[in-house]
């Protein structure tokens, strides 16, 4: 509780500059409420009002208890073969068929009675999960004050829910107060866009002080806002309180499954419920996705239809001829067939009748080109294969104790096939941790960890004596998180040196530099402490996870930072002259927050002696040009070290300070306060020209490498899925730099490949940005796009012909808003293929889904999406075939993914072993199908030439009705189940000659496997 | 995993998939390798085990003494020739015919009497499905004739018994057998299926109104015998299905000796020349073969031939022009890259 009310003191918006500084006026976009499109009214707090919204409740079901039979129905019969097979049975209670009725009906209903349990099945773990959610809790204003528990279910638009720590909205909310003073709360968005850090949301001050329970006893409100949506980083709306009007934002929209962080507890309103929230608005139907061996299957089937059709008609050609043969001149031929006293069926005085009717008897008997019990013999076989995938003990996860978990098993075959692979970045190649592995200070390296990169480096170069150590370091920290006792790692410090460890770096050369770097990384951030009462350790609430790692890495060389109030720092040192930790405090002036235009972050503190001074930390193309003269000792060393360790695929920062006068702070000081409270429209722009102003003459002090850490074992994985000719896209919302840093640590990115950069950063761009000219802008930029990308498709090719240099393509959102245009994306997509590597960042969701349809439908191959967010989501639902990682973020990715795995590089598994052997396994068992049917139905069509062509079939009913469903499928599944063409360990290794299967179809690759013989029997069907 | 309202289960159990070489799929498999040796040695002992096989069945097949007799032209005169039809139309003509034949080798009995039927099609749907099952085997069922139009009822709307094209057509020639003036007795008992006559003809069903509409098809019942002691019409019953088959007549039980002298009196009724179909008559003995029938020996005799012929031209290919196992040179994209795209 302490710990609570020294937090509640701290005006967190204080320390937020720059963020919370836009708050919306009631002009421009809001004068649009009570508009079209603008029509939600919300009455907060009030009972009686009826309100036509729909409830809190969302299912993701396909079905109903009621829809359930009639739909699943329709979902059969609109196989062509199921609905051929229910017309047969109809007809087979006629006196047309050539059979008894009860044998056509029989294993139709057995077929498809199947189909559908399994169906139903798998819609009821749905419908388990979906009372899951709507059965959970939160408190909810019952009136007078109280809050009660009640379901999610049950929640009203319009009702007050008060939202504790750690737990995620049940809806769409309006914050209007939390725990702090100010209204602000953390909200953690992993399930919306993936991102770990931590968001800082805001309510209006005009609510921020119903603080409790009782205060909304008599609160009322109306809220006008816009209506549903599926934009998560708008909102527009209005609050009418105490008959004044308040502009809203999206600052104040608490969105449902994010979750409430570092904050005790928040009071909102709700505003979309159920599925008008902006969630799962932005979740597109679960699209049944089929894969192409049985779309072509399809193709198939309607060949052999037409085969059937033609066997049929010339049948009763020949029947008709025979019939007419019967009776000449009133004379009978074969007269113990009686042709003179005859029904319409055989009638030689009505031959065209009677051929017609044997059309359809035709079409009965040699119904068995078709083969009925395909489609479910398939499914059977992929839930097989799809048990062997859970099975697989090499894709089980020990740490998180997951199992490979083939969620529906439509795809297995499909993964033998995959041609691009769209993978998200963070939680699925990376493990979403930073760690402080390395840093140059004054000019010396000082981290001896080897980096995943350098370690793939190592490998691939294959001296052996690194070889071995590179696998002994590996083994090493597999034991080590196996047993984590032999030594406690801490989270985001992965840094070993003697040097400076343990308080030696006192006696380093350059002590007074290495105190003032590790004194920057205490101190430059906007991290906030919690002191676990009980042991004294200090854990970091921080907004990125690169931040958390400074503070914890100065933390653990003897700068523990714990404690932060409103003005203030306070850091325990240690000190060289005494050898003691000493409490020093620094005073806070001023905090010059992070953004991705300015690319560095400072901040401006009073040291206990008086000294000021202005710390800074960011990246090297902005902070070189900073230096003061006399502060470039050390800049041609760092920015060597820098080099080494981009190349090892590490995240640098270069950290520097710089001393100021009580005057000159004065100035700024003045300045600053200005231009924070000017209300002009530019005043952004102040803010930056003041900063920039400061931020200058700096003293460098050395640079950081964090690495993100990849999951294990991902740039082994990538390397080998790329030898076996598979593509790979990232699609991230981080950065760019970032991206194309993680790009390099997982060997997607290499050395010497070109790198084709669009984006919208250009001066004039962002000038017409500032200009607000929105038509204007999306000309510009529009323009800028389609030269970018044609002027690197020219690259392309004039360089095609000189070397084999191979390109990569790095795009931003905003550009690849305007790429994926109609008129451009063509272009673009051409552009992409022909790159070795594409990386789009900071792409929203919307937009991963928006790419991989291109690729989809553009390439005509089939695409892999793997991602661990709901922010993935789209993608995985829009891919062929969607993987979610199971690791420990929300659920969203994995309920929406075709196949969940708990690592990203047991893809490779995945993928060149069960995706081959489905692949071949699936194959080889539809064109067995298709033969046994063949072969079956000729014959039967072969024995009505000794029948005259009447339509009698060679075997007995039960016979012909049970070969297909019973006798001749068995063998058929066991293969489709079974057979393997070369063993795991053969297509793990020798992947490199063996460009798999990827690409059957597109007839590039021939051979390896028979998948050549299984597509030239498919090419002579279809 | 911090999901709020789900209560951190205990994890005293992991979900870790058990290992068993079956789950994980590594069972021991056997992958031939088509080495030289395999195939040379398999096509071998193919072509040792079949010849062997074929040779026996040959000579057992052989060994079936038949005779075929087609009478249906031999049975009719030269006045009779010109216009058949009429003359088996005819209920007043005098169908007896005798024909003669010399045994040339000794036939061991029992010796089986068939009759072969030839261009007539018992298969064809009309007449497959003009019967009543129920009819045939329960007495209660007399009047069900569904499925046996226009052999259903008699003009009076009487039920026919049994009913339907295919007991109406029932097959009316007989043969008398005489060898050396002595009379040979025709075993007509036994010659239908067993659980044709305990389960599918009934033991209290009689003919009833049988062949008594205007057109008369074939043989006439005796509406004193129950169905199931109707041999003839049970045999009959069970449709051939191919256009030229045969019947079981019956069995001689004696031995017919070697020039023997077999006089056959013939009551030629059956009306095949409205149709152009052939009669024969066959009598035949059975091994452990069965009856003649050369085509399974020729089969193994062939497969065996050609499996020994592939053996040696193998074994050849291997001695003149041998080639590395497994040389990649030979894989189709290392063949011909040039097609590859």
């Amino acid at each position: 509780m302490r710990g609570r009310r020294r937090m509640r003191k701290i005006r967190l918006s204080k320390i937020y500059s720059f963020a919370l500084c836009g708050k919306g006026t009631l002009e421009g976009e809001h004068s649009q409420i009570g508009g079209q499109g603008f029509s939600r009214v919300v009455f907060c707090n009030e009972e009686g009002v009826m309100q036509n919204y729909s409830d809190n409740s969302v299912r993701s079901t396909k079905y109903t208890a009621v829809s359930f039979l009639p739909k699943s129905l329709f979902e059969q019969f609109r196989r062509v073969a199921n609905f051929y097979f229910l017309v047969i049975g109809v007809l087979a209670m006629t006196k047309l068929a050539p059979y008894t009725a009860v044998s056509a009906i029989v294993p139709l209903c057995v077929i498809v009675g199947a189909t559908m349990i399994k169906e139903g099945i798998e819609d009821w773990r749905r419908k388990t999960q979906d009372i899951e959610v709507n059965n959970r809790k939160v408190k909810v204003h019952k009136g007078d004050g109280v809050f009660e528990y009640t379901e999610w279910k049950n929640l009203r638009v319009g009702n007050i829910v008060k939202v504790e720590k750690d737990n995620f909205f049940p809806a769409d909310l309006l914050l209007l107060s939390s725990s702090y003073e100010d209204a602000v709360c953390y909200v953690e968005t992993m399930n919306l866009d993936g991102e770990t850090n931590l968001k800082l949301k805001q309510g209006l001050d005009v609510t921020s002080s119903l603080q409790d329970d009782s205060n909304f006893r008599d609160f009322k409100a109306v809220v006008k806002c816009e209506d549903p949506n599926a934009n998560l980083y708008s909102f527009i709306g209005s609050l009418e309180f105490e008959e004044q009007k308040y502009p809203l934002s999206p600052q104040q929209l608490l969105l449902r499954d994010s979750k409430l962080r570092n904050t005790d507890y928040v009071f909102g309103a709700i505003i979309f419920t159920g599925h008008d929230t902006k969630v799962i608005q932005n979740s597109t139907d679960p699209p049944s996705k089929r894969s192409k061996i049985e779309r072509k299957m399809d193709r198939i089937i309607y060949f052999l239809f037409c085969l059937l059709f033609l066997i049929a008609f010339v049948g009763s050609i020949l029947f008709g001829i025979a019939t007419k043969d019967e009776l000449d001149n009133g004379v009978m031929k074969r007269w113990y067939l009686r042709p003179d006293d005859s029904t319409i069926f055989f009638d030689p005085k009505r031959v065209a009748s009677a051929a017609i009717f044997h059309f359809l008897t035709a079409l009965m008997l040699y119904g068995f080109f078709i083969p009925i019990s395909l489609y479910f013999s398939i499914e059977l076989v992929k839930v097989l294969q799809s048990i062997f995938i859970n099975q697989d003990v090499h894709m089980y996860y020990e740490e998180a104790d997951k199992p490979a978990h083939a969620r529906t098993s439509n795809l297995n075959e499909e993964l033998g096939q995959v041609d691009t692979i769209l993978s998200d970045k963070t939680g699925t190649l990376t493990c979403n941790s930073m760690e402080f592995i390395k840093c140059s200070i004054a000019g010396v390296a000082y981290g001896q960890g080897v980096t995943e990169v350098e370690q793939a480096m190592d490998r691939k170069i294959g001296s052996p004596l690194t070889h071995e150590q590179v696998y002994g370091t590996e083994s090493e920290s597999d034991e080590n998180r196996k047993s984590s006792d032999r030594k406690t790692r801490i989270k985001g410090f992965n840094f070993t040196d003697e040097r400076i460890m343990n308080g030696n770096w006192v006696n380093e050369p350059h002590a007074d530099v290495i105190q003032k770097f590790f004194r920057v990384l205490a101190i430059c951030h906007t991290a906030i402490p919690e002191v676990d009462e009980d042991t004294g350790n200090v854990s970091y609430e921080a907004e990125s996870p690169d931040e958390a790692a400074f503070v914890i890495s100065a933390k653990e060389i003897g700068f523990e930072f714990f404690k932060r109030t409103q003005t203030s720092l306070s850091v325990n040192e240690w000190d060289p002259v005494s050898g003691n930790k000493v409490e020093r405090m620094y005073q806070l002036l001023n905090v010059l927050e992070f953004n991705s235009s300015r690319k560095r972050m400072s901040v401006i503190v009073k040291d206990e002696e008086g000294r000021i001074s202005l710390l800074c930390k960011g990246a090297d193309s902005v902070m070189f040009e900073r230096l003061a003269l006399n502060g470039r000792e050390f800049e041609d060393k760092t920015l060597e070290h820098v080099q080494q360790y981009a190349d090892a695929g590490l995240r640098t920062l270069i950290l520097a300070y710089r001393e100021l006068d009580e005057n000159e702070y004065k100035e700024f000081n003045n300045a600053f306060y200005e231009a924070k409270n000017s209300v002009t429209a530019d005043q952004e722009t102040l803010i930056e020209e003041v900063s920039n102003k400061i931020e200058r003459n700096l003293i460098l002090l050395g640079a950081t490498a964090v690495e993100d850490k990849l999951q294990n074992g991902v740039p082994d994985c990538i390397e080998k899925l790329a030898r076996a000719g598979i593509k790979i896209w990232v699609l991230t919302g981080d950065k760019m730099e970032t991206a194309i840093n993680i790009g390099f640590s997982c060997c997607l990115l290499r050395q010497g490949m070109r790198q084709i950069i669009i984006h919208l950063d250009a001066p004039e761009i962002q000038a017409l940005e500032k200009g607000g000219d929105k038509m204007a802008i999306s000309k510009a930029s529009r323009e800028s796009v389609l030269r970018q990308i044609s002027e690197a498709a020219l690259q392309l090719t004039a360089s095609r012909g000189a070397s084999q240099q191979a390109f990569a393509l790095i795009i931003d959102g905003k550009s690849l808003a305007y790429a994926l245009d109609d008129s451009m994306k063509n272009l673009f997509l051409e552009l992409a293929i022909r790159c070795a590597s594409v990386i789009c960042c900071r792409s929203s969701p919307k937009q991963k889904a928006l790419v991989t349809k291109l690729v989809k439908s553009g390439t005509r191959k089939t695409t892999l999406a793997i991602g661990d967010g709901a922010n993935d989501v789209g993608m995985l639902q829009e891919a062929d075939i969607g993987i979610g990682i199971s690791g420990f973020e929300g659920m969203q990715a994995v309920m929406s993914s075709d196949i969940a795995i708990a690592q990203f590089w047991y893809l490779e598994r995945l993928l060149l072993v069960h995706g081959h052997w489905c692949y071949r396994r699936m194959s080889s068992m539809i064109c067995y199908f298709f033969y046994k049917n063949i072969t079956f139905g000729f014959t039967l069509f072969l024995y009505e030439v000794y029948a005259s062509f009447s339509g009698e079939p060679a075997y007995n009913d039960w016979f012909l009705s049970l070969y297909s469903i019973l006798f001749s499928s068995l063998p058929v599944i066991a293969l489709g189940v079974f057979d393997q063409d070369v063993s795991a360990s053969f297509l793990n290794y020798t992947n490199k000659e063996c460009k798999m299967s990827s690409s059957a179809g597109a007839g590039s690759s021939a051979g390896c496997s028979t998948d050549s013989l299984v597509r030239q029997w498919f090419s002579s069907f279809a | 995993m911090m999901e709020p309202h789900s209560a951190p289960t205990p994890k005293k159990y992991s979900k870790k998939p058990k290992y068993s070489k079956f789950s994980q799929q590594e069972l021991p498999a056997w992958k031939p390798i088509l080495t030289p040796g395999w195939v040379i040695s398999t096509f071998t002992v193919v072509g040792i085990v079949f010849i062997p096989v074929g040779l026996a069945s040959l000579f057992s097949s052989e060994s079936v003494e038949e005779a075929a007799i087609r009478y249906d032209d031999k049975c009719l005169n030269e006045i009779h020739a010109q216009n058949a039809v009429a003359f088996i139309k005819n209920d007043m003509t005098n169908k007896t015919c005798t024909t003669s034949w010399t045994v040339e080798r000794k036939m061991q009995g029992p010796i089986f009497i068939y009759y072969q039927l030839d261009n007539y099609y018992q298969n064809h749907r009309r007449y497959v499905k003009s019967r009543n099952d129920k009819q045939l085997v329960n007495p209660a069922s007399e009047g069900d004739t569904t499925n046996c139009y226009p052999q259903d009822k008699t003009n009076g709307s009487m039920p026919i018994v049994p009913c339907g094209l295919i007991a109406w057509s029932l097959f009316n020639d007989t043969y008398k057998f005489w060898v050396n003036t002595k009379s040979l007795t025709v075993n007509k008992k036994d010659i239908s299926w067993g659980s044709d006559r305990s389960h599918k003809f009934g033991s209290k069903v009689y003919p009833k109104n049988f062949q008594l509409g205007g057109l008369v098809g074939g043989a006439k019942l005796d509406e004193n015998m129950p169905l199931n002691q109707q041999e003839d019409l049970i045999v009959w019953m069970r449709t051939a299905a191919l256009p030229s088959f045969r019947k079981l007549y019956g069995k001689i039980e004696t031995n017919l000796e070697v020039n023997d002298l077999v006089e056959i009196v013939i009551e030629n009724n059956y009306n095949t020349y409205e149709f152009g179909g052939n009669k024969r008559l066959i009598l035949s003995t059975a091994t452990w073969i069965g009856g003649k029938n050369p085509f399974l020996g020729m089969a193994y005799l062939f497969v065996g031939g050609v499996s020994l012929l592939c053996a040696i031209v193998f074994i050849l290919l291997y001695v003149i022009k041998p080639r590395p196992l497994g040389d990649p040179s030979y894989l189709s994209w290392n063949k011909n890259p040039g097609i590859l795209k």
